[in-house]
């Protein structure tokens, strides 16, 4: 698994690719941050518009990097290579995984540059930040499992990505505070209840606001396991289409 | 009985043996019941027309589409219910020789390496002799999508001889090389046939006299012929000359070859 996870790894760097992509999502944290969500206006020693603004800039970013992972596999027709070389299977699907997993937490490391500039202007809430930070990193890999297992599924990677989108953007409006008002209008509490506890966002929320909850970090843990057990299941499926 | 038993030790253990191959896609049968029997120091030539089922055949006995039913073993070891032990068995040229196209021929050949279980010096070691073996040194340094088609290809052998493994499969591998290249590579696989079992498959009907101690031609996924290239080219009537081993093959494959041939008995008859 170690193997595949390091050339996976170093192909995101193999081209000036990996450079472009962290330079536009520090650019588009940093917009967000400290323009868009009005950090220094604020006034407030916290990352608060980050991490509301990540998710959605999450939607955007996570499938592109997601939608080659088995598409682009399927395409060259290497993967009749990695799959009759003595792998299991499941250290494939793993390996790849956390090197994308890895490749967005490099990303979201980037950012720690706006915590440094926090402590320096105010007294920042550092518990509060850690729990931040967790949740990104769990929420980029549960969004990243999704994509791979979609990802998994077409040898068109336009195709991956917009389907990636697309169900990533469902399963966000899920949790957001303006759908539930919506849905409270019609629905009962314990149905719109059960819609936003599927929603990865509202689980991101109850993290990002400093209460580490086990049940959110079982969330995001249990789901990137149940969509790599799946990615598994339809790689072997559909390897050869 | 002393005979039986000197007969047995003369004969080469069976490196692969699958038995009853079937593949199904949807309701189509791409291989309908192939038996294959390799023994060390055979090189067996697969031969049959576009979409025969060769590569089919290959896939399923190197772990990478499961059969639809059949049973299939590599030195000894079920590929079905032990498929990382007999996957480490065979050496695989697949059809198109894929690589990663950014990586450089030295970075996948020790990717491959270290796939197939070699460690740093080791590892090294290996590149270099397989880089040294299908003379890779000019290129070693050039990424995948630059290299030229039969580079691609003697990558993809460099690949699969990492391992010196037991089994090879070999899926069209002098496809697209020039005809010095096409004489090195046969040349190599003569040599790698002397103690090892290899399979592979190509259009080219002169390669089977060249290389292959034995032919297979399939149809629409079922065996036609199977025997040595002598006998293949015997199978051509006495008043075909030139290309006898084409002929054979048109005519179990086609029907063509037979037509013609009983339309010119019978004229020479008349
Ligand atoms: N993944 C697949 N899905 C559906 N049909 C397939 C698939 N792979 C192969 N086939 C079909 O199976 C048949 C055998 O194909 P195969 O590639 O084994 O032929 P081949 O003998 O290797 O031909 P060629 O000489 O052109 O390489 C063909 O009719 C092909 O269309
Ligand atoms: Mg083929």
């Amino acid at each position: 698994m170690s193997i595949v996870f390091r050339r996976e790894f170093r192909a995101y760097f193999a081209t000036p690719l990996a450079a472009v992509f962290l330079v536009i999502f520090l650019f588009l944290a940093g917009l967000f941050t400290f323009n868009i969500g009005g950090l220094y206006e604020r006034d407030q020693a916290d990352l608060r518009p980050f991490f509301q603004y990540v998710p959605w800039l999450f939607l955007l970013i996570l499938p592109a990097i997601s939608m080659r992972l088995w598409a682009e596999e399927r395409r060259t027709g290497t993967i009749e290579l990695l799959v009759t070389l003595p792998f299991a299977l499941s250290d494939l699907v793993l390996g790849k995984f956390l090197a994308a997993w890895a490749f967005s937490i490099v990303a979201v490391l980037l950012t720690v540059p706006f915590w440094i500039t926090l402590s320096w202007l105010g007294d920042p809430d550092h518990g509060a930040l850690v729990s931040g930070y967790l949740a990104t990193v769990l929420l980029a890999g549960f969004m990243l499992s999704v994509g791979a297992l979609i990802s998994a599924w077409t040898k068109n990677q336009v195709i991956a990505f917009v389907l990636s989108v697309a169900v990533l953007f469902i399963t966000l409006l899920l949790g957001y505070p303006a759908t539930l008002d919506v849905a409270r209008t019609f629905a009962s509490k314990g149905v719109i209840e059960a819609l936003a506890s599927t929603s990865a966002l509202t689980h991101f929320d109850a993290l990002m606001r400093g209460v580490v909850d086990l049940r959110d970090v079982l969330y995001f843990v249990g789901g990137m396991i149940v969509f790599l057990w799946l990615n598994t299941a339809v790689i072997d499926w559909k390897k050869s289409d | 009985m002393a005979k039986v038993v000197e007969n047995s030790a003369r004969a080469a253990e069976e490196l692969l043996v699958a038995t009853g191959l079937e593949k199904r896609f949807g309701d189509t049968y791409a291989v309908r019941g192939i038996d294959l029997r390799v023994r060390a120091g055979e090189v067996l030539g697969f031969l049959g027309p576009n979409g025969a089922g060769k590569s089919t055949s290959m896939r399923m006995v190197t772990g990478f589409l499961e059969p639809t039913a059949g049973a299939i073993s590599l030195c000894g070891i079920n590929l079905l219910t032990h498929p990382i032990e007999a996957k480490r068995t065979i050496g695989y040229l697949p059809e198109g020789a894929p690589a990663y196209p950014e990586m450089t021929v030295e970075e996948f050949l020790t990717f491959v390496a270290e796939a197939r279980g070699y460690a740093r010096r080791d590892a090294r070691d290996r590149v270099e002799r397989v880089i040294e073996r299908v003379h890779l040194q000019g290129v070693r340094r050039k990424s995948f999508e630059t290299l030229s088609k039969g580079y691609k290809r003697r990558t993809g052998l460099a690949q699969a001889l990492m391992h010196d493994p037991r089994v090879l499969i070999l899926d069209e591998p002098t496809d697209g090389l020039d005809p010095n290249q096409k004489h090195e590579v046969r040349t190599l696989i003569r040599e790698l046939g002397r103690d090892r079992a290899v399979v592979l498959s190509t259009h080219i009907l002169e390669e089977v006299e060249a290389v292959c101690t034995r032919a297979i031609i399939i149809n629409q996924g079922t065996v036609v012929f199977d025997g040595t290239p002598t006998e293949m080219e015997s199978k051509a009537p006495a008043n075909i000359t030139k290309n006898r081993m084409d002929h054979v093959f048109r005519m179990l494959t086609t029907g063509e070859g037979e037509r013609r041939a009983t339309r010119r008995t019978k004229g020479s008859t008349r």
